[in-house]
Formats: structure tokens, C-alpha cells, sequence
């Protein structure tokens, strides 16, 4: 076994030993759970970043490695016998596609790991909280992983009952509801990709991604149709417009740690999948369906801003500013062009860290002020002045500025789809830009609302306590949103070689 | 990389190094924080002169690639010349006078930290517009400016319009900004790249290069406040005074023109563009001077003034003038920041911003009355103060536009920038008369006691007094005129103006704006001698209000863009919750309800459940004996 096999096991069972250890522990050791799980998930972080080292030359750039079969050249593969009677193979693999969002998953699970340690949300049990947090951090990475059809959708599963469990106990008043749409509406979901998996499988012959990215072996047919129910559970995971009503629920409902994860990296399964599954297994499929997946993208980001601009909750609004940021990768992918496909990795990477950084702001203010309504919220910047600088920051990165991590994403989503010229695209480009101005007004109204203006009453007894750990806490972000808004290559440098790839094999 | 483009690079870098160091300040720690405000002003004004002599009259660039989105090239660099050279030396000449006065005139703000820090920020967004050599790094400068003023304008606490004005600004600008945006992303994937040495070199046809122009204008007309995009601007007088002051003389509204003269060889090309700009430009001339008639807010007076004179600096680029246009600029910038910064001193003084609570305020400031002087002087353009030389500049080009033909845009762009420019002269010459009697004339309606600001204040507006006289001199110097060109245009183009022409025109054709300064000038005066307490914007009689509300242009803004959006994103709510999240609920509550009724058919007592169970034991065996009889 390399090295590179060994860190493909070892970031999936370190977390899943970790949550293992963790929830074993008796309710006395409830504090000292809770480190050992931000423990294991900082040993995960690590592995995640090593895992770059010894590719190629090292550094930035890769070289692609030796000619294996085109569409995907792994850095690091692991391919087991799994259920040799059903043909099943634990197949996984890393490349530069994956490799961010894989870095994302671990920092974010550390950082709330970090965040739960520090305080557990009422009703308490913070070690099965970190627990949770754990197993689905060990779906989310397998689903970026998998180079195996059934186990991708195996892993796919793994995060939906940890989650719902996460909302349902830590949520807020709403949580049941919330967490059962939210179990019940992905569920949907994943059947149409169970269904999906077994076209393809049936037909191809074989559940293995790398053999079958391109289409091989699939008549257009089986593709539209794959194409048809992947994009369709995919659009429920991503959220897409008009399948995203589960969202604002959950995000809304869910405590700060499951807010950020959910909307830092769960969405990106989606996304991730439309990509690697979608695109690259039914590419025919994801052609034909391109115009109209681009005109919900679309719809999606003007729904979703004019939503927000009439949004009376802090974290309702914050749930629903996703699936219009969510719209400009959706438009990338749709595209299916390089540069499309491009923009829309580093917009999940951009959105992942900066609604990542917003829930938890949101999350902070909610906890002080007990309200998150936007009528009760109010002079914030009187009262906790950096509290308001940094919501301040998020918000502005979220609104796209040239110079911060969310321009890229969607700046190139609207040159990809604008470069593919005529009417129908030209169109869905400028609407998209204006959308970008929408989402600009939105955001400028909550900070207008929260931190402008005097003080309210629930706003004016705040006090800003226990404020340095939570700073401790953001402040990677906060770095890594301006690391990528000015040097993009960090995030997507890893991404060139594989997505050009990926479009040659399939065109 | 050569020692330009090291200094081209260390021009944003610099004051953006002190903004974020500035931001890490704690808040109240005023002393560190006006500090290195300062220091990094004048570190970027130092660069620029140095960078001015290291060039010597030539062009430098260096790029590097920044990024790659499938085969688009986004390059990191900086396009230097010596215009880029002149125009940062005002930004930061402005910055830094801004700066200091700023420690005086803010001398009891508890968040001055971040407020320091935002201006360097806004100064180092604007200088990375200058140097920029790639159109994606000027957006980020360009959009790091908008939220810049976005913050500053915002700044004010205890002005309850404040944050309004500050939400208009931004989005009016993004806005155009989208406009912006769009015609960035069509320039770089037609030519493959976004770096403008490329992009100009790159052989566009016709209808892409003017929907790119035109694109292009409508972020051009956000930022430099043309109509019909210009309604921010009056209103982001509720930011602080020194704020105003670097929003329009040097950072801000100049990066619009200032974008246009970089990208001018594409904009040659495209008559259809410049003359959309003429319009658009001659327009705002005339609405900003005639608005700036019935204000009696003295800094809404200035903003309106901004306003036109942006105008004159759009006409002279629809007129084929980019030097005439930047020549402006910069005396502009000069002289705005002066009467920004007195104003300043005088609400400091008599506490108020209104008109008609100051008089007579020669006798009790002195200082501030003859800078002022010096200010509306060059703003009506009274020979020889700057403004003199850089509209008669803009003028002679209009004229010979109109009169000869020459120019991109044709004779009736020319004609239209000429008029409305004349008629701006006497207008601006009546209004910026009005400003001077009704402030420091006659006798004083206030209630304070007025007297010539501290020297922190004092300093900065006598410092730009200097060039706001003065700068036309400049003009004659060998040079300058050359510097002023546009460098992308390698081969000269027939219809555009001479490439040896200079920037100063003597001739008879100077006699047409003196005397309509005069005219303009001596209504003003003669309506003021008449009755010294009354307002001479009693004459404008039933225009006033009109005047006065700008034509109504915000109200109409409101009714045609901000109700509907609202309304409209209202309507996507309920929509979003009733219908298509209703849809959702109603496939729960269905599923709920068909398995209740499963369930309750499915509840029945023993007999008629043994029944049911017997009844299909026969059903099923019936079944099994027809099947095993067919088979």
C-alpha cells in the first residue's frame, strides 16, 4: 500500500473511529468527548493536507500522472474487492476535483468540532453532537471519494440520518418539522439516484466511475434518462430552484454547527455529483438537459435574491442566499465547458467558506440576542463593534466583491455562459448578472437592519463574552476568504488539469 | 520586473497594507490610526512622483498570469504611463489632505481606526484602478471602491439618512456596475484575455466592440455619477465632509472617466459608444449645473457641481479628447477637494450645512473665504485659475468637433457638447456666485460663532489652493500635454483630434466663456445687490422646486425601479411559500392523509377482520387453482 492509499483509509476511519470512541464514552467524560472528537478531527485535517504532498512534483502544479484511461487521473486510488458476490468494489480515489472540497470537509468539521467543544447547544450531550458530526463528515468525504457508482450512493446515505438526528435534537423550535422534511425531502432525492445507479450500472455493466466516465457503453437513451434522475436527486441535494424548500427549514432550524456543515459542504454533494456523476457518466444526458438546468440555475438566483430581499430572519435569509449562490455553480456546470465547470468548483469552495463563516455569525448573534428577526435586530455596530465588522465582512464576500473568495465563482459562471453565445445563453448570463445586483441589495438591507441605526432592546443588553474563542474559531475563514479572492489558484489550480479532462473525455 | 512596475505595484500595496494593518487597530486608538493613515498617503504620494521621473515620458508594463478559467487568461499587472503617473499623484496628493484634515475635523469620532483604515483602503482600490493592466484587477479595485464608500458614507452615527445613502450609493452603482461587469466578460472571451494591452490589440468587429462600449458606459455612468445613473451622488453627502471630498475629486467618480481613457482605442472605434457618452455626458452637464441652482445645502451645491463637471469630462472623450477629458480631471480634482474641504470648514464652524444660516462669513474666515475664492473661481473657470484652462480646453474641442467635423463621433455630438458646455459655463458661473454671496456675504443668520478652523484643517485647503490656481500652468510646460495621451493608440486614427495638439487653446473662440462667465456671474451678483437677504434662487421663480429636486429624478427612480423590486420580491416570497414550497406540503399532508385512511380501512373489529382474512384465503387459493388449471 502507498502512502496516498493509506491517507484514503486513514480520512475515512480516523473519523469514524473518532465518532465511535466518542459516543462510547459515558456522559461524565461528556467535556473531555468532545476534545477527543475535535482531536480526531484535527488528525483528519491533517491527513487531508498531507494528502497533497507527494503528488507529481509537489507544490501547485500537478503533472498528470501516467496515461490511465482518460476522463479521470486519480492522484491517490484504493480499489478493494468489497461484496465480490454482487460485484462490489470499494473503489476510491483523490484528484484535484475532489481534493478542495475534501480540505473544505475537514476544516469545517474541525472548526465546529472546535466550536462544540467550546459550548455545547442546549439540550447539552455535546460529545454525541461532535459524534454525529463525525459520521457525517465520513459520508461527505466518502461521497467525494468514491470512484464506485453504489458506493457513492452508499456513502451518499451515510450523512442523512446523522443529520437528521443533528437537527431534530439540537434544532430549534421548529426542529422536528424541520428535520423530518429535510430526512424525507433528500430521501426523494436519493431514491431517483438509487434508481440512476442501477440504469447505469444495468446497462454498463460495471459500477466503476473511472470506466465509465465519458458515456461509454451508455446508448443516449439510458443517458437522458440517468441524466434525468441524477440531475433530478442531485437538484434536491444542491439545492436547486424549484426543488429547494427543504432548505431554508433545515438551515433555519438546525444549531450553528449543522447549519455550517449543512450548508458549508452537504450542498456540495450535490454539485460535486452533478459534476463527477452527471456530467461525466451521462455527459449526453447532461448536454440535452443543459438549457434547461441553466434556466432553473437562473431562476434560482433571482428567486432566491428577491426572497431574501423580502426575508424577515436572519438565518432564513442566510439559508435562502444559497440557493441563489448555489444557481451561479449550477450555471457553470450547466455550461459544461471548462471554464464553466471551473467557476463552479471555485464556487463551492467560495460559498462553502463564506456562508460557512455566515452561519456562524449568525449563530453568534442569534445565541446573544435570542431573536433572529430582522425587526427586532438592530445597532449592532453600537454594541458589539466587531461582532458587525465581521457580519459586515461576510456579507460583503457573499455579495461577490472583486478581491474576496465569491467573485470568481460567479463572475466566470456568467463569462462561461455568456461565452457560449446565443440568445438563450446571452440571456441567462445578463440575468445572472443581474442577479448578482440583487444579491448585493439583499445584503446590504440586512446589514442595514442589523448593524445601522440605534440599538434595539434585544440587541442593547449583547454582550460580546466568551468572544475570543468564537474570533479564534472564524478567523481561518475569514483568511481563507481573502486568500482565495486574491489568489483564486489555490483553489483551483488543483482543478485544471482534471476538468480539462473530464470535458475532453466526454466530448 | 523593471523599477516601474515595482513601483506601480507598490502603489495600491502600500496604502493596502496600511488598511489592513489599520483594521486590526483596536478601535478608539486614534493616534496609531491617523498615523499610519497618514504615512501611507504620503508613502503613495512619494511613489507616484517617483514613479512619474522613472518613467520619463515612456510606457511600462508588467503581467504576470493570475488566474486561468478554461483557456481565459486573467493576468495580474500594471499598465503604466505617465497619465496613470499624473492621475495617482492626485489621488494621493487628495488622500493625504484628506487624512489630516480628517484627524481635526473627527476629532471626537470613538470608531476613527477603521474609519482611517477604510480611506486607505478606498485610496488604494482607487490607485490599483490606475495602474491596473488587466480589466479584472480594475474590477476589483473598482468594486473595492464601491464598498469603500459604501462604509464611509455609512459612517455617521448619528445621521439617521446616513445608512440609506450609503445602501443607494453602492447599489445604484452596481447597477451600472452589472453593465460593467458584462462588458468586461464579453471584451476578455472574445479576445481570450482580460489583460488591455491584449484586449486592445485584438481585432473586435464592429457590433461586439460598440454592445461592449456600451456595456461598459453604463458602469462608467454609476460610478462617475452621469445621468441617468448620477442620483447617489447628492445623496452621499451624508457621509463625512473630508469623505466627500475623496469621493469626488479624485477617487470615485473620476474612475469612470479615467476607465474610458484607458480603454479609449476601443472606444475610437465605436462612434455609436461616444455618442451614447456625448449625450449621456452633455445631459448630465446641464442637469448637475442646473440642479446645483436651488440648493441650499452648500455640499449638495458641490455635489451637484461634481455632477456637471463629470459631464464636461464625458463630452470631451465623446469628442475624441481624452487629454482634454484628464486634463479636467485633474484640475478638478484639485479644486473640488479644496471647496470640499473649505465647506467643510465652514459647517465645522457654524454647525449647520444650510445656506441660509450662514452670511457674512468673509469678515469672521478669512482663510476659508479666499480659498473658497480660489475654489468657485476655477469651478466657473475665471481666467487664470485651473478651471480656466482645463474647460476651455474641453470647449475648443467641442468647437472644432462641431465646427470642422473632426472628432469620432461626427459634427452633431460636437455641437451638442459645445452648447450645453457654453450654457454650463454661465450656469455654473451663477451658481457658484449664489454660493459665495450667500455664505460669505451680507450679514450672519446663524446662531454660532464662527471663526478660521484649527491648523489641521486650515493646512490641507490652503495646501490645494496652491494647485487649484495654479494648475493651469502646468499646461504650458513642455510635457505634460504629451503625457496626457492615451499610449494604446499606436497608429493615429483620422477622425480623431491631432496627436501634436495642445492642450491650450488661445484664440478668439476664449472670449464665448468669458463672457458667459461674466454673464452668468453678474445675474447672480445683481439679483443678490438687488435684496442681500433674500436667496437669488428667488429668481429661478416656478423652476425652484424642479430645480431643486433635480427634476424629480429620484422619485422617479423609486416609482419605476425600487417599488417594483420590492413589490416584486414580496410576490417571490409568498410565492416561493405558497406555491412551490405549498406544493411540497401538499404531497406530505396527501401522503399522510391516503395512509391515515389506508390505516383506518385496515381498523375493523374480529369478525369482519377474520372475514376479510378468510375472503382472501379463498380469493388467493381461487387464484392459485385457476392459475395451476391454466398452466
Amino acid at each position: 500500500m502507498s502512502a496516498g492509499q493509506v491517507g484514503l483509509v486513514a480520512i475515512l476511519a480516523l473519523p469514524a473511529v473518532g465518532a465511535a470512541v466518542t459516543a462510547a464514552l459515558p456522559e461524565r467524560f461528556d467535556r473531555a468527548g468532545r476534545a477527543v472528537a475535535t482531536g480526531f478531527a484535527a488528525a483528519t485535517l491533517v491527513v487531508s493536507v498531507l494528502l497533497f504532498f507527494g503528488v507529481g512534483g509537489g507544490g501547485f502544479v500537478h503533472q498528470v500522472p501516467e496515461q490511465g484511461p482518460p476522463g479521470i487521473h486519480p492522484w491517490h486510488e484504493l480499489d478493494l474487492t468489497w461484496v465480490p458476490g454482487l460485484d462490489l468494489r470499494f473503489h476510491l480515489g483523490l484528484d484535484g476535483i475532489s481534493y478542495p472540497l475534501v480540505v473544505l470537509t475537514t476544516l469545517l468539521t474541525l472548526l465546529c468540532c472546535v466550536y462544540t467543544w467550546w459550548r455545547a447547544p442546549a439540550p447539552g450531550r455535546g460529545r454525541t453532537l461532535t459524534a454525529l458530526l463525525l459520521v457525517i463528515e465520513v459520508g461527505i468525504l466518502g461521497t467525494f471519494l468514491a470512484l464506485d457508482l453504489v458506493l457513492f450512493f452508499v456513502f451518499f446515505e451515510v450523512v442523512l440520518l446523522p443529520m437528521y438526528a443533528v437537527i431534530a435534537i439540537w434544532g430549534g423550535d421548529r426542529r422536528v418539522y424541520a428535520a423530518r422534511k429535510f430526512a424525507l425531502y433528500t430521501l426523494f432525492g436519493s431514491v431517483l439516484l438509487l434508481v440512476g445507479v442501477f440504469v447505469v450500472v444495468s446497462a454498463a455493466g460495471t459500477a466503476d466511475i473511472v470506466a465509465l466516465t465519458g458515456g461509454k457503453g451508455l446508448s443516449r437513451t439510458t443517458q437522458l434518462v440517468a441524466f434525468t434522475l441524477f440531475a433530478l436527486a442531485f437538484a434536491v441535494k444542491s439545492p436547486l430552484w424549484p426543488l429547494h424548500s427543504w432548505l431554508p427549514d433545515a438551515h433555519s432550524q438546525a444549531p450553528t454547527v449543522g447549519s455550517v456543515i449543512l450548508a458549508g459542504v452537504l450542498l456540495k454533494m450535490g454539485t460535486y455529483g452533478l459534476i463527477r456523476i452527471g456530467v461525466g457518466v451521462t455527459p449526453e444526458g447532461a448536454r440535452w438537459a443543459a438549457p434547461v438546468l441553466g434556466a432553473l440555475a437562473v431562476a434560482a438566483i433571482i428567486v432566491g435574491a428577491l426572497v431574501c430581499l423580502a426575508q424577515t430572519e436572519l438565518k432564513r435569509l442566510i439559508a435562502y442566499s444559497s440557493v441563489g449562490h448555489m444557481g451561479f455553480v449550477v450555471l457553470g456546470i450547466a455550461t459544461v465547458t471548462t471554464t464553466g465547470i471551473q467557476a463552479a468548483l471555485i464556487g463551492n469552495i467560495a460559498h462553502g467558506l463564506i456562508t460557512g463563516l455566515l452561519f456562524f455569525i449568525a449563530g453568534a448573534i442569534k445565541d446573544r440576542a435570542h431573536t433572529g428577526e430582522l425587526a427586532e435586530l438592530g445597532g449592532l455596530r453600537e454594541t458589539a463593534p466587531r461582532l458587525a465588522g465581521l457580519l459586515g465582512f461576510a456579507a460583503i464576500a457573499s455579495l461577490g466583491l472583486p478581491g474576496l473568495a465569491g467573485f470568481w465563482g460567479e463572475a466566470f459562471g456568467v463569462v462561461a455562459a455568456l461565452r457560449l453565445g446565443g440568445p438563450l445563453w446571452t440571456t441567462l448570463g445578463v440575468l445572472a448578472a443581474f442577479g448578482g445586483a440583487l444579491t448585493a441589495a439583499y445584503f446590504l438591507r440586512l446589514l442595514r437592519r442589523i448593524s445601522h441605526g440605534p440599538a434595539t432592546p434585544a440587541v442593547a443588553n449583547l454582550s460580546p463574552r466568551g468572544y475570543a474563542v468564537e474570533q479564534a474559531i472564524w478567523a481561518p475563514l475569514v483568511v481563507l476568504i481573502l486568500a482565495v479572492g486574491l489568489l483564486p489558484p489555490i483553489a483551483l489550480d488543483v482543478a485544471d488539469e482534471p476538468v480539462k479532462a473530464l470535458i475532453e473525455a466526454i466530448s | 520586473m523593471t523599477a516601474a512596475v515595482v513601483l506601480g505595484w507598490l502603489l495600491p500595496a502600500v496604502p493596502f497594507g496600511v488598511a489592513l494593518a489599520g483594521l486590526l487597530l483596536p478601535q478608539r486608538s486614534r493616534a496609531v490610526a491617523a498615523g499610519l493613515g497618514i504615512a501611507g498617503a504620503a508613502a503613495s504620494l512619494v511613489v507616484a512622483v517617483i514613479l512619474l521621473a522613472t518613467l520619463d515620458g515612456a510606457a511600462a508594463e508588467g503581467s504576470a498570469l493570475w488566474v486561468e478559467f478554461g483557456g481565459l487568461e486573467v493576468t495580474a499587472g500594471v499598465r503604466l504611463d505617465p497619465t496613470a503617473a499624473l492621475v495617482a499623484i492626485a489621488v494621493a496628493v487628495v488622500a493625504l489632505a484628506v487624512q489630516v484634515y480628517s484627524v481635526g475635523y473627527l476629532d471626537h469620532d470613538d470608531r476613527y481606526a477603521p474609519y482611517a483604515a477604510q480611506i486607505s483602503l478606498f485610496t488604494a482600490a482607487m490607485l490599483l484602478v490606475v495602474v491596473a493592466g488587466d480589466l479584472l484587477l480594475l474590477l476589483v479595485g473598482w468594486e473595492v471602491m464601491g464598498i469603500c464608500s459604501y462604509l464611509l458614507i455609512a459612517h455617521d452615527r448619528r445621521l439617521p439618512e446616513a445608512p440609506a445613502a450609503a445602501v443607494k450609493a453602492f447599489l445604484v452603482t452596481r447597477v451600472g456596475d452589472v453593465g460593467f461587469l458584462l462588458g468586461i466578460a464579453v471584451l476578455g472571451f472574445t479576445a481570450g484575455s482580460f489583460r488591455i494591452s491584449e484586449v486592445l490589440a485584438h481585432d473586435f468587429d464592429a457590433t461586439t466592440l460598440t454592445v461592449a462600449c456600451l456595456l461598459l458606459l453604463a458602469g462608467v455612468a454609476g460610478k462617475s455619477a452621469q445621468f441617468p445613473l448620477h442620483t447617489w451622488l447628492p445623496d452621499a453627502m451624508a457621509g463625512p465632509t473630508p469623505i466627500s471630498a475623496l469621493i469626488h475629486a479624485a477617487t470615485m467618480v473620476a474612475a469612470g472617466i479615467y476607465a474610458v481613457t484607458r480603454l479609449y482605442p476601443l472606444f475610437v472605434k465605436s462612434p455609436a459608444a461616444l455618442t451614447v457618452l456625448g449625450v449621456m455626458g452633455a445631459v448630465t452637464l446641464l442637469l448637475g449645473a442646473l440642479a446645483a441652482t436651488a440648493q441650499d445645502d452648500i455640499k449638495r451645491v458641490l455635489a451637484w457641481s461634481t455632477v456637471s463637471q463629470i459631464g464636461y469630462m464625458a463630452g470631451a472623450l465623446a469628442v475624441g479628447s481624452p487629454a482634454a477629458a484628464l486634463f479636467h480631471l485633474l484640475s478638478h480634482a484639485a479644486f473640488k477637494a479644496l471647496l470640499f474641504l473649505a465647506a467643510g470648514c465652514v459647517i465645522h464652524a457654524t454647525g449647520t450645512n444650510s445656506m441660509s444660516a450662514m452670511g457674512g462669513l468673509r469678515r469672521r474666515m478669512p482663510v476659508t473665504f479666499w480659498c473658497t475664492v480660489i475654489g468657485l473661481g476655477a469651478l466657473a473657470g475665471v481666467p487664470p485659475l485651473a478651471g480656466f484652462w482645463s474647460k476651455d480646453g474641453i470647449l475648443a474641442v467641442a468647437e472644432r468637433a462641431a465646427l470642422d467635423g473632426v472628432g469620432p463621433a461626427g459634427a452633431p455630438v460636437g455641437w451638442l457638447v459645445w452648447i450645453s458646455g457654453l450654457v454650463g459655463v454661465a450656469v455654473t458661473a451663477w451658481y457658484a456666485t449664489r454660493l459665495l454671496l450667500r455664505a460669505f456675504a451680507g450679514s450672519y443668520r446663524g446662531e454660532a460663532a464662527p471663526h478660521d478652523p484649527p491648523a489641521l484643517l486650515r493646512w490641507p485647503v490652503l495646501v490645494l489652493a496652491v494647485p487649484s490656481a495654479l494648475f493651469g500652468a502646468v499646461a504650458f510646460a513642455g510635457p505634460f500635454a504629451g503625457w496626457l495621451r492615451p499610449p494604446g493608440i499606436t497608429e493615429h486614427p483620422p477622425n480623431l483630434l491631432p496627436l501634436d495638439e495642445e492642450l491650450i487653446h488661445f484664440g478668439p473662440q476664449l472670449v464665448y466663456p468669458v463672457a458667459l462667465l461674466l454673464l452668468g456671474a453678474g445675474l447672480a451678483w445683481w439679483r443678490w445687490r438687488r435684496d442681500p437677504a433674500t436667496d437669488p434662487a428667488t429668481a429661478l421663480g416656478p423652476l425652484r422646486p424642479a430645480f431643486d429636486r433635480a427634476f424629480w429624478l429620484d422619485e422617479l427612480q423609486h416609482t419605476l425601479v425600487v417599488r417594483p423590486v420590492a413589490a416584486l420580491a414580496r410576490l417571490a416570497r409568498r410565492g416561493d411559500e405558497v406555491l412551490v414550497d405549498g406544493a411540497v406540503e401538499g404531497v406530505g399532508r396527501g401522503s399522510g392523509a391516503l395512509g391515515d385512511s389506508l390505516g383506518t380501512l385496515h381498523r375493523a373489529g374480529l369478525p369482519r377482520a377474520a372475514t376479510a382474512v378468510l375472503a382472501g384465503t379463498l380469493l388467493i387459493g381461487l387464484a392459485a387453482v385457476l392459475i395451476g388449471v391454466g398452466g
